[in-house]
């Protein structure tokens, strides 16, 4: 059994440790994420050309896209970091989910709304009740229902399991939503980029949209990891205050 | 190509700069509520520490510095 202690997962798993990660990534990653978005607004804006079908409103893509990516890549983090924090009560993994959390949302209402404005001069519809629009909005209440009932429990302990519970079990409308535009007939077109086959668009259309996941990913790091370092420190001044009150 | 034309987008800069006037602004505000709560978090965690530094040094524990 003595193979288990080489791994010094204790020290990773510790707030400490990760707290001075933390503070050395979130500079490099914001950085990275303003960068990369003027990267890819340059080459989405002025170099990629005009779709003959859509005209200039496909450059939405650019955003909406990365956006409904990262709401449903950041999801499944969400639900692994909740297993992870209630199978084996791992503090560091609690942070991160709740940490995650909103960044997810923000990012389910940006696609959401970008759909929106995309789909009216597309389809000549805002909104239609269709798997993947649906499913989608579904998402961004999961991650509102997350959130929600997070912070409605007082005790943290309680409030952190119930939220988890949620998480995991919304984690089966991800491939809801992935599969949606294949299982259904939808108004929504399927994806352009498979991981099978060649993408079907020029190579600066896709340069311009794979530099914008880049950036949203950089941001997603750097937000959330600078959301954990505020709620370490939120947590250490509780039990502080807590240690103090006891010794009266 | 003049400016005009450009932000136009041939009838679609509407639903354009929207698109991207919402995200950024939802960005960027994200980035600053979460920069100035982990700044608040830090000068909270360091206040409390300096109070309770100077109320167990000096034992006038009465409930002074302490909120």
């Amino acid at each position: 059994m003595s193979y288990k202690r080489k791994i010094p997962w204790k020290k990773y798993a510790s707030s400490t440790s990760f707290y001075a990660l933390a503070a050395r990534l979130v500079p490099i990653f914001m950085v990275a994420a303003i960068l990369l978005s003027i990267a890819g607004l340059y080459t989405g804006f002025i170099l990629a050309p005009i779709d003959y079908q859509q005209g200039n409103s496909y450059r939405i893509m650019f955003i909406h896209v990365p956006a409904a990516w990262m709401s449903m890549f950041i999801y499944l983090l969400l639900a692994a970091y909740s297993i992870i924090s209630l199978v084996w009560k791992v503090k560091l993994a609690d942070i991160m989910a709740y940490s995650l959390a909103p960044t997810g949302a923000m990012f389910a209402f940006v696609a959401l709304l970008t759909g929106a404005l995309w789909g009216r001069p597309t389809w000549g519809a805002y909104w239609v009740w269709d798997a993947r629009l649906t499913s989608e909005l579904l998402l961004l209440f999961l991650y509102l229902g997350y959130m929600g009932l997070y912070s409605a429990i007082p005790d943290r302990q309680r409030a952190s399991r119930a939220a988890s519970f949620l998480a995991v079990v919304g984690v089966v409308n991800v491939p809801i939503i992935y599969f949606s535009v294949i299982w259904w007939n939808t108004l929504h077109q399927g994806s352009t980029i498979t991981l099978t086959g060649s993408p079907t668009m020029t190579g600066d259309m896709l340069l311009a949209l794979l530099l914008m996941a880049l950036a949203c990913w950089a941001y997603t790091i750097a937000v959330s990891l600078r959301r954990a370092q505020a709620v370490i420190l939120e947590r250490k001044r509780l039990a502080l205050w807590a240690s103090q009150m006891s010794k009266r | 190509m003049d400016l005009k034309e450009f932000f136009a987008m041939g009838g679609h800069g509407f639903y354009i700069w929207w698109s991207y006037g919402v995200a950024m602004l939802l960005m960027v505000g994200e980035a600053v509520f979460v920069a100035r709560r982990y700044k608040k978090s830090k000068q909270a965690l360091a206040q409390m520490e300096l109070e309770f530094l100077c109320a167990n040094s000096t034992k006038v524990t009465n409930g002074q510095g302490i909120k």
